[in-house]
């Protein structure tokens, strides 16, 4: 109350409009803000009504646009293509990395573990690095002639297992969401971490008392308390699944090589709307927005439903 | 007494170190391949691919180096990050500041504006980027980069600034309003020197997802000259196509810069990646 009383005293002295200089202060930010980020994320949203080939300037087409993407046979295999592609490799996202995320999480945070701040540098330290380069080094490695995976088993005498990861249609996907999860998991363990940090001693320490097991107290105590977390990871691994794209490109190319095997939204995206695609080979940026404008409203309703799940009911 | 055994054992945690410990396998092994490979002969690479090399070759780095345009898009890429963060830093506490102490219903709904962009991929919005950067004449300059990296920046800024700022007691800020400092003289000499740990978080935050982006320089960028370091690995990539010496050194070279500076201050970094943790 003082405080606000005397900032009024201050200003009201020294210039009578000055409330209004704050947007002095608040100018440069939201320039940038409402020009770059805000503007253009609307904007595509009107581009998807307009058909658009740069020479022939732009008509309003209404919804023919997603008509043929969801729709046009060619466009729509590529578009449902992408579409399954993107679930699945959401899917081994959250079954692979935050399964192992909050398994970590877990050992972790035990009070007698010992290492625990070099586990976590460890698991930490890809997430620093480009998943581009990370990439193309997993390519390299798993190389079926001589790549670093087939050489350890050959060593070890099960040439059998040795498949060409990256080029079969039945593997790729699977291996590339892989890399992408060795990528990025530690991000979900430090804060499933830092969500069991914030439990209270003294609720495990009456558990203990009670006579509840390790697993007990997992289940019936952590989870819960960390539901929430598992709801903004969830969120995050959507969000950020759905726009992946680096790794598709670095490890495979963007057209989602092998038979468009690995083709996700991202990579879809980036050639109809940006790069143009065979044959053609002339990007349509009203086609291209329109795939933009389905991700973002996908990703408005995922993003709400799994707040619903996850949201603690107290 | 039994009690007491079966705690000891437990305590020792084997599964978990032989599960993380593995992981931490996993983790490191690419990487020392990396490392490692870089320095070997190109026969000896294919003979043995994971120990120490036998004769040392730095010849890979050296013509990486000197005859590529590496330094260049090393250059290029510092100059965009660098430049990027201190703009979003000076904007978002610019901004944060004002939010904090105007007192308006307005300043409230701004906040939520912008922390709204944490959620908003800003490359759902690339098609209009595309067109607006080409409009300004900027398609093939690096200075095409700043304002996105900007816009990208600022909804964490602004929502870590803001509440560090709230949290600065009043007392603090009162003698110099006392003395009849300006507002702006309080944000440069008291506010922006309190708020160093909070600046470092975002700054961090930001580095990565600036200093790893392909999209925007793939999307913007054809010539070699602004290229900026990871658009030129994948050129140098494809140059060196069976080099792998040469492959090797430039991932090698690329990754070793963020791989110190994260081993120099690990707990910043997951501070600040975890902190509203929306990756590029």
């Amino acid at each position: 109350m003082r405080r606000s009383a005397f900032k009024g005293n201050l200003t009201m002295k020294k210039n009578p409009f000055a409330s209004y200089s704050w947007y002095l202060y608040l100018f440069p930010a939201l320039f940038f803000y409402l020009i770059f980020m805000a503007w253009p994320l609307a904007d595509s949203i009107r581009l998807s009504l307009y058909s658009a080939s740069a020479l022939a300037g732009r008509t309003f087409i209404g919804f023919d646009n997603y008509i043929r993407l969801f729709t046009d046979t060619e466009t729509a295999a590529r578009f449902w293509g992408a579409f399954r592609n993107t679930w699945y490799f959401f899917f081994i996202h959250m079954v692979v990395q935050n399964v192992l995320a909050i398994s970590f999480a877990f050992m972790l945070t035990e009070k007698t573990m010992k290492y625990s701040r070099i586990y976590q540098t460890i698991i930490f330290l890809p997430v620093t690095l480009a998943i581009l380069v990370t990439g193309y080094l997993w390519k390299l490695i798993l190389n079926p002639q001589w790549g670093a995976i087939a050489q350890l088993f050959m060593k070890m005498d099960i040439e059998k297992a040795i498949q060409p990861w990256l080029g079969d249609a039945k593997y790729a996907l699977t291996a590339v969401a892989l890399v992408s999860s060795w990528q990025w998991v530690g991000i979900p363990t430090m804060m499933f971490f830092a969500g069991l940090q914030n439990i209270s001693e003294e609720l495990l320490e009456a558990a203990d008392i009670a006579g509840a097991t390790k697993w007990q107290k997992i289940w019936y105590i952590k989870l819960p308390l960390i539901k929430p977390v598992i709801g903004i990871v969830s969120i995050l691994t959507f969000v950020n699944n759905f726009n992946a794209f680096d790794v598709v490109f670095s490890m495979e190319n963007a057209n989602g090589a092998p038979q468009y095997a690995t083709d996700l939204i991202g990579t879809l995206f980036y050639r109809v709307g940006i790069a143009g695609q065979h044959p053609v080979g002339i990007p349509n940026p009203g086609l291209g927005a329109a795939i933009a404008t389905s991700t973002f409203f996908m990703l408005m309703i995922g993003v709400i439903a799994i707040l619903r799940m996850t949201r603690n009911e107290k | 007494m039994k009690k007491t055994a079966s705690l000891k054992k437990e305590n020792r945690h084997l599964g978990s170190h032989l599960l993380l410990g593995t992981w931490s396998l996993i983790v490191l092994f690419p990487l020392w391949t990396m490392v490692i490979n870089s320095f070997k002969f190109k026969m000896d690479i294919y003979k043995d691919p994971f120990g120490l090399p036998v004769k040392w070759n730095f010849d890979s780095y050296l013509s990486v180096l000197r005859e590529s345009d590496f330094l260049v898009f090393f250059s290029n890429s510092l100059m965009v990050t660098l430049g990027s963060i201190a703009l979003v830093l000076l904007f978002g506490s610019l901004a944060s500041y004002a939010i904090v102490n105007w007192k308006n219903k307005k300043a409230h709904l701004l906040y939520l504006f912008f922390i709204a962009g944490m959620m908003l991929p800003i490359k759902i919005g690339s098609i209009k980027l595309l067109e607006m950067i080409k409009g300004l004449g900027l398609l093939n300059s690096l200075l095409g980069l700043y304002p996105i990296y900007i816009a990208m920046g600022l909804p964490i800024a602004v929502f870590v600034l803001t509440e560090f700022i709230r949290d600065i007691p009043y007392d603090l800020t009162e003698a110099a309003v006392i003395d009849g400092a300006s507002r702006f003289h309080i944000y440069g000499r008291i506010i922006m020197p309190m708020i160093k740990p909070a600046l470092a978080t975002v700054g961090i935050y930001n580095l990565v997802p600036f200093w790893n982006d392909l999209w925007f320089p793939l999307i913007f960028i054809s010539d070699d000259k602004s290229k900026t370091l990871l658009l030129g690995v994948t050129r140098l990539f494809g140059q060196y196509i069976t080099d792998w010496s040469k492959i090797l050194a430039v991932l090698t070279l690329s990754a070793i810069p963020v791989i110190i500076l994260y081993l120099t201050m690990s707990r910043q970094f997951i501070k600040g990646l975890t902190a509203g943790a929306v990756k590029g």
